[in-house]
């Protein structure tokens, strides 16, 4: 009976979903088309423009006041040749190296390591979709990040989703690693949603768009294999054991350069607690609810120099288990600061128990200084010292720093 | 029971939303992404369209937010104007992505790139890294500073209005007709009071009038970025000093957007003036469309220069 309801929640969840601000923060410029479209009639530009050149030049010779321009060519068709080369996705590649020093007993990090090279392949497949691959190459082995169409031509404001992807719970859930405010992912993310990989699994996705006068408002629903960090979330035992997400967002801008973004956040699945040999005896299931806030200001004549983002999500995990339900909770507070073109500050308080016993509360607090050279690279530093609940208090100096190649991507947001 | 009812109620608004038709509309809905476009959009369609512009003209428009209230614009329009070159590469594609609204699609009747038609200038040729700053390989996409292409895109602007709303065909076409003449009559004013400033030789923050300057005979000599997008350095303000001290110039042009520390240090040396131009409609209170834009900033020009230059 019990699981009755929850199906029919998930389903209503994937029937509303709405995509997080995670899309627009992730997806790569999808520039594709339109280079692809101005590659063609690149060439033919510059013969246009030298001859617009000696036109123009004849006609200002005289006067310099030009006469009503003669009606524009007809725009040029898009050449011939070219070759398949118009249509390579776009491609990029975002390097992640990462230093620790200082001592955790608890989870502690090599000294040096290269956890993640980010590789994204992007473009438009057709008029009605667009697909985005990011695969994500570790020091010993490559994954799929995510790998996914996106259906864009659908009628009644919706957006479908498939393939495998970031699952839209909250904020930090869907960020990649090299668009996080940090070196690292708070504490309740690594304890209670997954950590790094978090909800990440091959499903589908439909998002609805909602505007309520000025207000955005996105509704999306997700249904997933029901795999979640390797099975320390969810883990699948049979076809049937489908994970669900259900996510809404809003947005609205106070003033023009300040902006809220707000969000609640549901998702259950299969866990692995009730596993014996191998036989899922217990059938146990993990719920999760989020809810999530971000403040930005950003002046819009000092954009490049000064703005500041203030977020917050406070995530809560019921988790079912033989030794019966454990409700954990936790959560994160962060603000950065960006005081000078290339310099951020920011700061992080973490709080959160442990998905498998809500009795172990663990805090942090991460102080970080960002160095920002360009758009394409930024090296950052970040003390953090987190308070365990079961070991020695970790004091620990993480640098970080990224570098990125190929293709222009869209600014996160 | 009570959860089912909430579950069937849900359910049934959902698919009432799902149902519910657009609201038909007989203006336009034209989305600019800049106040250039916005303005020329609203110069040759009058009533018969709603122009949002999306970013500022007083921002700097590389680095533009792609905010989910641009979204709900894009979600809405039935024309699409982009200044295109790469200029907007790093915030229109996911409001594009987002906003389900397949008319307005690159190669869609409602997707108008406005450089098409227009002069560009600073087309690289060769090889180009990034070790060069910012380039955009498809040339400079300040190309609207110069009234000439102004001119062009309004003309593009009018075809595209007239294919996507034919019973207005001829509206549009008198009402570019009329801003042409307009604007006509105000670029004999400006080439007049630019006309005793040929060849002078100035300073600007960015790339961003190489079309302004090439079109009212000004010679920009150097730039206070040591390359585009990148910030100023010590290294290359002491040269940029030293240079203009040798040609002669005293006048460093900068965008509303950029720090004015620099470009102050530079002529505090050199006794030379720094002017904040709009380099956009909207970049400042007085230019509020197109016309004033150029009307703005050749009135401050023409006075800095007459000052510096004693002409």
């Amino acid at each position: 009976m019990r699981a009755i309801p929850s199906v029919c929640l998930a389903a209503m969840a994937a029937g509303l979903l709405l995509l997080p601000g995670s899309a627009a923060a992730q997806s790569q410029p999808d520039a594709s088309a339109l280079q692809q479209q101005i590659d063609q009639l690149k060439k033919e530009f510059g013969e246009r423009i030298a001859a617009l050149e000696a036109k123009l030049a004849e006609s200002q010779a005289p006067a310099p006041t030009p006469a009503p321009t003669p009606e524009p060519a007809a725009p040029a068709q898009a050449a011939a040749a070219g070759g398949a080369k118009y249509f390579n996705p776009d491609t990029a590649v975002i390097g992640n190296f990462l230093g620790t020093a200082g001592h955790n007993e608890i989870n502690p990090s090599p000294a040096l390591e290269m956890p993640e090279s980010e590789v994204s392949f992007q473009a438009i497949v057709d008029p009605y979709m667009r697909a985005d691959f990011y695969l994500a190459f570790g020091e010993e082995g490559v994954e799929l990040e995510e790998g996914y169409a996106t259906l864009t031509a659908l009628p009644g404001s919706l957006q479908a989703k498939a393939g495998k992807m970031r699952a839209a719970f909250g904020k930090v859930n869907t960020l990649h690693t090299h668009v996080l405010p940090w070196a690292d992912r708070p504490l309740v993310i690594n304890n209670l949603v997954g950590g790094e990989e978090g909800i990440s699994d091959a499903g589908v996705s439909v998002a609805r768009l909602i505007p309520i006068g000025n207000v955005f408002f996105e509704a999306t629903g997700q249904v997933f294999r029901g795999d979640a960090a390797e099975g320390e979330l969810y883990k699948s035992s049979k076809p049937g054991d489908l994970s669900y997400v259900g996510h809404l967002r809003g947005y609205f801008d106070i003033t023009e350069s300040t902006n809220l973004d707000f969000g609640g956040s549901y998702s259950q699945g299969h866990n692995a607690a009730g596993i014996v040999d191998d036989v899922d005896l217990g059938r146990f299931t993990t719920q999760l609810f989020g809810v999530d806030a971000t403040f930005r200001w950003r002046p819009l004549t000092r954009a490049i120099y000064h703005q500041f983002v203030a977020r917050t999500e406070y995530i809560r995990s019921h988790r079912d288990q033989f030794d019966g339900l454990q409700k954990a909770d936790g959560f994160y507070v962060s603000g950065d600061y960006q005081f000078a073109r290339r310099w951020w500050i920011g700061g992080r308080l973490d709080q959160s128990g442990r998905a498998d016993d809500a009795s172990l509360l663990d805090r942090g607090q991460s102080f970080l200084l960002t160095f920002m050279p360009t758009e394409f690279s930024k090296l950052r530093g970040q003390y953090r010292r987190t308070a365990y609940a079961n070991g020695p208090t970790a004091h620990e100096f993480l640098m970080q720093f990224q570098f990125a190649i190929g293709a222009h991507g869209a600014h996160p947001f | 029971m009570l959860k089912r009812s909430l579950i069937k109620q849900t359910l049934s608004f959902l698919f009432l939303m799902l149902l519910a038709p657009a609201i038909a509309s007989a203006q336009l809905k034209v989305v600019a992404t800049t106040e250039d476009l916005g303005s020329l959009a609203s110069e040759i369609g009058g009533d018969k369209v709603s122009v949002t512009s999306l970013a500022k003209g007083y921002q700097d428009p590389h680095f533009v937010d792609p905010k989910p209230s641009f979204i709900l614009a894009v979600s809405r329009a039935d024309l699409l104007i982009v200044v295109g070159r790469e200029l907007e590469i790093g915030w229109l594609s996911p409001l594009l992505t987002s906003s389900r609204n397949s008319k307005i699609q690159p190669g869609s009747k409602g997707y108008l790139d406005a450089s098409m038609t227009v002069k560009i200038l600073e087309i690289p040729s060769g090889q180009i890294t990034r070790a060069m700053g910012d380039v955009h390989p498809l040339g400079n996409p300040h190309y609207w500073l110069d009234p000439g292409n102004g001119r062009r895109m309004a003309q593009a602007i009018r075809d595209k209005l007239g294919e996507l709303s034919p019973n207005d065909k001829a509206f549009f076409a008198q009402r570019y007709a009329d801003f042409d003449q307009r604007l006509a009559a105000a670029e004999k004013r400006w080439d007049a009071a630019m006309a005793p400033y040929k060849g002078t030789k100035i300073v600007t923050y960015h790339r961003s009038w190489p079309n302004f300057m090439e079109r009212f005979g000004l010679e920009v000599m150097g730039y206070v970025e040591p390359k585009p997008g990148i910030p100023p350095s010590p290294g290359h303000t002491i040269d940029l000093i030293g240079e203009m001290k040798r040609v002669g110039a005293k006048l460093i042009v900068v965008e509303p957007y950029f720090d004015l520390k620099t470009p102050q240090a530079i002529t505090n040396q050199i006794g030379g003036k720094v002017l904040v131009l709009a380099p956009s409609v909207g970049g400042a209170k007085e230019a509020g469309d197109y016309i004033k834009l150029f009307d703005y900033d050749i009135g401050l020009l023409s006075s800095a220069l007459k000052q510096l230059t004693g002409k």
